[in-house]
């Protein structure tokens, strides 16, 4: 059994029965900020919360990433292993919008508005073995 | 002590790929090509700012040009650094610190995208490991939103990086220098959809120096100073959409483009209506369509009918990026902005050859817009 690792921490809570991703919320201004930050982007104010955000929201917009990133994209794809992947915003209610890697890659099962839920999923494997987990989002079936 | 300021020389090192000169040597022939324009020296220049995103500090053309002892800055704003050199001198000038004076920005940078260091602007590694940190991916983004909103159509993606080519055909210091169908941009391999890769500029080379001075003491070195009427340089407010936000707010404002068009227009106390030829950031063909929103000189979504009637090439009502622009250009960061102000001082005085906009222009406006959310206008007058 491989160990599995969190990308960086406290971007989600990990390892949890069920992992969410982290924000900050201002005590002042009540807006939210991703990633959780240790004060507020909107009014500078530094007395913060930290809170899970929902899991589901809406495709706020996208785009599919077509060639492979130079580093620090750090994926363990070579040029010949890699594939496009989508890339987007998603609105989650009452939070912010989050900008993630999508589970789809197919320009014509995308569109603006669609409901998506986050998932946790292994990025990259190790060396060692070890599993380096992050957050995508995926359309939610049959919405 | 308030002086008008004035430029009185330009230069320029044609963009695109120079294997025998290295980035800095490119700042140097086009500062001395600035100097021989304004009639100067090296010697004669009091200070200047300069920048380079990747081929050295600006400071160190004193090597090239001679060590004179001057006060001379290195500027880093990138994409904007152009403008934002401008904008420093601009103000040294206006306090009335010193009469005379020099901006310059050159680059050369390796083929590819833009590798971009997540730390450097306060974010995690992780953001860059997961393959988000692109400026490609963000403008892509940006423009699918804009275009589901304002009803852009594909086909005016196509037509703006046609008019890019056609317009860099007729510029010699122009890197792409053959006209591209739009049949063929339109069904050119996807970048980033629904950007094309003619849609896209590139990293590239070149550089370009200004000579600028006290507006009073103008004719001393040209026959034909072009007044700097404002130099803005703003910075994102909460809210707005820019390029390397891992997330983005529920509330929505208006992004560092429109703050710096906005205070621009009340500083030269001219409106976008009076401007007769306009350099606007494309570092893709959707940022152009929404730059031309973002600065005012048309409303969202009127840029469908703008560019698909030609009102936005050069013989148009309101011609854009008359060189060609970075579409045609190529990126070098440092040199960028100042290509613009460069081509907007030939076109002021009437000296644009084939690219030149018919009429006599009178006034010009060049903005940039670069990471992490910095857009920097200026206000040309003959
Ligand atoms: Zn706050």
């Amino acid at each position: 059994m491989n160990n599995r690792v969190a990308i960086t921490e406290g971007l989600f809570t990990w390892p949890s029965e069920q992992p969410a991703l982290l924000a900050s919320r201002c005590n002042n201004c009540g807006i939210a900020s991703f990633p959780a930050g240790q004060s507020c982007m909107a009014c500078s104010g530094q007395d913060v919360s930290l809170e899970e955000l929902p899991n589901r929201g809406t495709l706020w917009t996208w785009t599919i990433q077509q060639f492979m990133p130079k580093p620090p994209y750090a994926s363990g794809e070579t040029m010949e292993t890699f594939k496009p992947y989508g890339v987007g915003y998603v609105e989650l209610p009452g939070g912010v919008r989050v900008e993630g890697r999508l589970t789809e890659s197919d320009p014509a099962k995308l569109a603006i508005g669609m409901e998506m839920e986050v998932v946790f999923e292994t990025f990259r494997t190790e060396e060692n073995g070890d599993e380096v987990v992050s957050f995508f989002f995926k359309p939610v079936a049959g919405a | 002590m308030d002086m008008d300021v004035a430029i009185v020389g330009i230069g320029i090192h044609p963009f695109g790929r120079t294997p025998g000169l290295s980035g800095m040597q490119q700042g140097a022939v086009a500062a001395r090509d600035a100097l021989k324009d304004a009639g100067i020296e090296w010697k004669d220049i009091q200070f200047a700012f300069g920048g380079s995103a990747s081929s050295g500090n600006a400071d160190a053309l004193s090597n090239e040009l001679g060590l004179t002892g001057i006060p001379f800055m290195n500027v880093a704003n990138g994409c904007a650094t152009g403008g934002s050199s401008l904008i420093s001198a601009y103000n040294t000038i206006k306090s009335g610190l010193f009469d005379l004076g020099m901006v310059t920005g050159f680059d050369k940078h390796d083929r590819g995208a833009f590798d971009a260091d997540p730390e450097a602007l306060g974010l995690g590694r992780w953001y860059g490991e997961v393959g988000m940190m692109l400026t490609t991916q963000f403008f892509a983004m940006k423009i699918q939103k804009y275009m589901h909103q304002y009803g852009i159509s594909k086909e005016t993606l196509a037509r703006v990086a046609e008019k890019a080519f056609l317009n860099g055909s007729l510029n010699p210091n122009a890197w792409r220098r053959q006209p591209v169908s739009v049949e063929e941009i339109a069904g050119a391999m996807m970048v980033n959809d629904p950007l094309t890769k003619y849609m896209f500029c590139a990293p590239a080379e070149g550089g370009v120096a200004l000579v600028l001075c006290r507006a009073d003491k103008a004719r001393q070195y040209t026959d034909t100073p072009i007044y700097l009427k404002s130099a803005v340089l703003k910075s994102r407010r909460y809210g707005s959409f820019e390029v390397f936000a891992p997330s983005q707010a529920l509330v929505e404002a208006e992004g560092p483009t429109y703050d710096a068009a906005k205070a621009a227009f009340e500083m030269a106390g001219v409106g976008p209506a009076d401007i007769d030829v306009m350099q606007l950031q494309d570092t893709e063909s959707g940022a152009e369509i929404m730059h031309m929103a973002e600065n005012g000189f048309c409303e969202h979504g009127e840029q469908e009918h703008l560019i698909q009637s030609g009102a936005t090439r050069i013989d148009g009502s309101m011609p854009v990026n008359t060189d060609g622009g970075c579409l045609a250009n190529g990126e070098p960061i440092g040199a960028s902005g100042l290509r613009q102000v460069y081509e907007t001082v030939l076109q002021l005085r009437h000296a644009a050859g084939d690219h030149q906009v018919p009429g006599e222009p009178r006034l010009g406006y060049t903005h940039v817009y670069g990471a992490p959310g910095i857009s920097a206008v200026t206000i040309l007058q003959r």
